[in-house]
């Protein structure tokens, strides 16, 4: 069966990155088609009604680096986007006290001062120090990658601008830049402070999402991304997208329509169709068969060549570089319906910290132990918990005076010991239950439905390799010119008219949609459009 | 945080600063304690100024620097005893002065929330303040510090402010704060004492030519591109500079700049009133003048090249002039230059001429007089 139409373009996967590249594509004329495995658009970026009344940004669940351009070009607020703010993060202690920062600064000065006074004046100064290196390492967010093997003169030219942006860092700026290259979380935020709760919060955000502890090298480099957010903050490009994260999709989405893009869902593909080393179109799971001119895969690099393509269609080197790409799942997902709201033991009743972020992280050691578990082969018993109640934000996530709450949960290997099994998964989610209830005494007895992702879940259900929330480690080696092989990492790949558009390309994962933009930036460069 | 004002409008408390006395509440700043056998070179080693001069008893306002000879504060630092100064900011600097510490034997300690502290301003300052201490208050001459008592309060007492006037501020423990409040409202009310915010006291330090840290000036360590930063030289504070104490932070990088002709100057201008006038007369109207000081940045300039930038405004009404405090390249810095500063006159820019003025602009004997005996009212 042959659909008899040839499209322009075919975007394999409708996740964010995917909604993205075919919205420019559509937008520069081309007759483009998404092609979605489940029922509905996104990704890893949906909303979903689980429960009557209860809307869960099931996998990912805060707008962070969403890129200011693709929400001027695609006119997403006109579609429906609306980011609203998430202010605060507390971390509450286990001897009832807590760290909070907050949007108002001489608040969290004076949160800070009560744990340690020197640190509440070294949070300013790292404040300074970071937001002086985010700005000059953010243009790399915005390039296409240079080839740095067998550089061409664009490539040369990328290299000097890159060269001219850090020649700008002072010796102190180009010295902590260096060691937020190579040092783990916690010995970087140990030069720093002397608090434990603050390093610990700190230097979770240098391990969401990868298979490591904050003890480990390379970590650090996280720290500089959650402040790449912060100048991008100004423009209010940072909170919880109303509607839940499906909105972010579902406003891509629709910009994409407007351009005359077709999404089909409930299409899922099963192979790429080569002739002569050229894409040529994509053959459904049905069967049906889609003739395009170009295809784009926005599935991870492990799927988008060891799936949709046959062994034969790459260079062996290729294929080994890929088995090669790490992308270990570490993370889980809980969902929760409340009937009411969370009472933390450390700040009693209904307050303005429910609004923000609460992230259980009380110190450094206490992330490290849950790593330590993971290592070998069991989720956490006392894990990190992030978490948020998105009805506090937006009233329209639960039925009025009822709450739903996200938990996201590190760490959760993909290779658990004895496999993820139902009672696995259950024993999982008791244990981040259990482990909350420890601040919020009260959380078990309102709640009313509960949803738990297992790294096998989100694999399964999102498509994300071993569960992998950034579609492969953000780690140095996997980077840049190096995501996700050093030859291919400007979204095109050994297969002519055949490009990749998803998190595992440049500049990686995250609700950012660069790799979609950059990558229909590319092809259309290649159409000469 | 202070009141902006007590009553609904600020002008009255700024005639009571300058004609009989403001009562200010200035706990808010930043106060440490540097005490142990190693005070003195601890607070030599973090300020301009050579303070192995200062005698016990006196206090000194100095600026301190980082290791590039970049502002990062201005403050007071009061010599209590031989090894016992105290230290005001208006940023945080505890962990600065620890990182400066290292190897001394030092206690710092910070005291910003267990101890008040009452700026008492005006011409009538002396006069309140005679009536509820003993009469050695007023031999307390200009930048001293004295310990005494104000109706059984233990107090330390320092002739030193922000308004470029006759003044005093009266450090006391915090929980006596409140009871100090009431006690020198109690006798001062006669005097013509009333409660004074900042937007009072944002006048008066204009016409002072005080600098304000964040408006005239950016601390150098919350300045994220070099050109934001400050030398003290730049600031009008060269005179502040010691270079030949002993090393100090910043003192390679000041002896270095001093060696070269400063580029930037921070000066006062008068703005020309008939210029003004005209600019005003163009739309009908009579000249609109701020009832309170600008914060906002206007450029300066000669002819038509912007030569400078003018970070805070006034409209002085002791002096009866329209004021600003500039940031001015070195040569277009001399007293008496005819500049341009940027105005808005009905929704336009427009320029009136500015000319480049001594400060402090109000300067009247009785802020460094002395005095030796108890003057009745």
């Amino acid at each position: 069966m042959t659909t008899a139409r040839e499209y322009d373009a075919i975007v394999i996967g409708g996740g964010h990155n995917g909604l993205v590249n075919a919205a420019y594509l559509g937008k520069a004329g081309l007759n483009t088609l998404v092609l979605e495995r489940r029922h509905l658009v996104g990704g890893a970026t949906v909303t979903e009604e689980l429960f009557p009344g209860y809307k869960y940004s099931v996998a990912s669940y805060v707008v962070s680096l969403l890129r200011p351009e693709i929400i001027r070009d695609l006119q997403l607020p006109r579609h429906g986007l609306e980011i609203l703010p998430l202010e605060s993060t507390i971390t509450p202690l286990p001897n009832g006290d807590y760290l909070g920062r907050w949007a108002d600064h001489d608040q969290t000065r004076r949160d800070l001062y009560r744990h340690s006074p020197k640190d509440a004046e070294a949070y300013d100064d790292f404040g300074t120090l970071m937001y002086q290196l985010a700005w000059a390492v953010k243009p790399i967010l915005g390039m296409i990658p240079p080839n740095p093997i067998s550089p061409s003169i664009r490539d040369l030219r990328t290299m000097l601008k890159l060269g001219g942006h850090l020649r700008n860092l002072t010796e102190t700026q180009f010295h902590a830049l260096f060691k937020l290259m190579t040092m783990s979380s916690a010995d970087f935020l140990d030069e720093w402070f002397e608090s434990e709760v603050l390093k610990a919060t700190m230097s979770a955000s240098g391990i969401i999402g990868t298979f490591l502890g904050p003890r480990s090298p390379g970590t650090a480099y996280v720290l500089l991304h959650h402040y790449l957010g912060e100048i991008d903050g100004a423009f209010r490009a940072w909170g919880f997208a109303k509607g839940g994260n499906g909105m972010v999709a579902e406003s891509i989405a629709s910009a994409a329509r407007s351009h005359s893009v077709e999404i089909r869902t409930e299409a899922a593909v099963d192979h790429v169709l080569t002739r002569n080393g050229r894409a040529v179109g994509v053959v459904l799971e049905s069967g049906e068969e889609i003739r395009a001119k170009t295809i784009i895969s926005g599935l991870d690099p492990k799927l988008t060549f060891l799936k949709l393509l046959e062994p034969n269609d790459l260079p062996d080197d290729f294929l080994d570089s890929i088995r090669k790409y790490r992308i270990r799942g570490s993370s889980g997902k809980v969902n929760l319906s409340l009937s009411e709201l969370p009472d933390f033991t450390c700040l009693p009743g209904v307050g303005p910290h429910l609004r923000g972020a609460i992230s259980v992280s009380p110190s450094v050691e206490y992330l490290e132990r849950a790593y330590d578990d993971a290592k070998y082969g069991a989720f956490s018993r006392r894990p990190y918990l992030d978490v948020v109640i998105p009805s506090m934000i937006d009233p329209g996530m639960a039925p009025a005076g009822r709450h739903v709450m996200s938990i996201f949960v590190q760490y959760a290997p993909f290779h658990l010991k004895g496999g993820w099994t139902d009672t696995q998964r259950e024993a999982f989610g008791d244990t981040v239950i259990d482990t909350l209830a420890e601040y919020a005494p009260n959380l078990k007895d309102v709640i009313l439905h509960r949803q738990v992702m297992t790294p096998l879940d989100l694999q399964e259900e999102m498509g994300l390799t071993e569960g992998n929330i950034f579609h492969g480690d953000l780690s140095l080696n996997q980077l840049f010119f190096f995501r996700p092989t050093t030859a291919w990492s400007q979204y095109r790949t050994p297969v002519r008219n055949f490009y990749q558009c998803g998190s595992g390309t440049h500049p990686g994962g995250g609700v950012c949609g660069a790799p979609g933009r950059h990558a229909a930036l590319e092809i259309l460069k290649d159409l000469k459009r | 945080m202070s009141a902006s004002s007590y009553d609904l409008t600020h002008e009255h408390e700024y005639h009571a600063i300058r004609s009989a006395a403001g009562l200010i509440d200035i706990s808010p700043l930043y106060k440490y304690r540097i005490c142990g056998s190693d005070a003195e070179t601890l607070a030599d080693r973090v300020v301009t100024r050579d303070i192995t001069k200062l005698a016990v008893g006196q206090v000194c306002y100095t600026p301190w620097c980082d290791s590039d000879g970049k502002v990062r504060d201005d403050g007071t630092l009061h010599r209590l005893a031989d090894s016992d100064f105290r230290l005001t900011s208006a940023e945080p600097t505890l962990l600065w002065l620890h990182e400066n510490a290292e190897g001394l034997k030092v206690e710092i300690k910070e005291e910003t929330e267990q101890v008040g502290a009452l700026a008492l301003q005006g011409p009538r300052s002396l006069n309140i303040l005679n009536e509820i201490t003993d009469g050695a208050l007023a031999e307390l001459r200009y930048f001293h510090v004295m310990q005494t008592q104000i109706e059984g309060i233990s107090v330390h007492i320092s002739r030193t402010g922000y308004t470029g006037d006759l003044g005093y501020e009266i450090w006391v423990d915090a929980s006596d704060a409140v009871p100090l409040w009431d006690t020198i409202f109690r006798n001062g009310v006669k005097h013509g004492l009333a409660p004074a915010g900042l937007l009072a006291l944002d006048i008066v330090r204009v016409e002072a030519g005080l600098l304000l840290i964040d408006v005239d000036y950016m601390p150098a360590h919350r300045a994220v591109i070099e050109s934001r930063k400050s030398s003290p030289f730049e600031l009008g504070l060269g005179w502040t500079v010691s270079l030949d104490k002993r090393n100090y932070v910043g003192r390679t990088a000041l002896r270095e700049e001093q060696s070269r002709p400063t580029e930037w100057e921070f000066r006062g201008l008068e703005i020309d009133w008939l210029s003004l006038e005209d600019a005003y007369a163009e739309v009908d109207l009579p000249p609109q003048i701020p009832g309170m000081t600008l914060r906002e940045s206007v450029p300066v300039y000669a002819e038509e090249e912007q030569v400078g930038y003018a970070t805070s405004r006034s409209w002085s009404p002791t002096v009866k002039k329209y004021l600003a405090l500039a940031h001015l390249q070195a040569k277009y810095a001399k007293i008496g230059t005819e500049l341009k500063i940027e105005i808005t006159v009905e929704h336009q820019r427009r320029t009136a001429i500015a000319r480049v003025a001594k400060t402090p602009f109000f300067n009247p004997a009785r802020k460094r007089a002395t005095f030796d005996v108890v003057r009745t009212p």
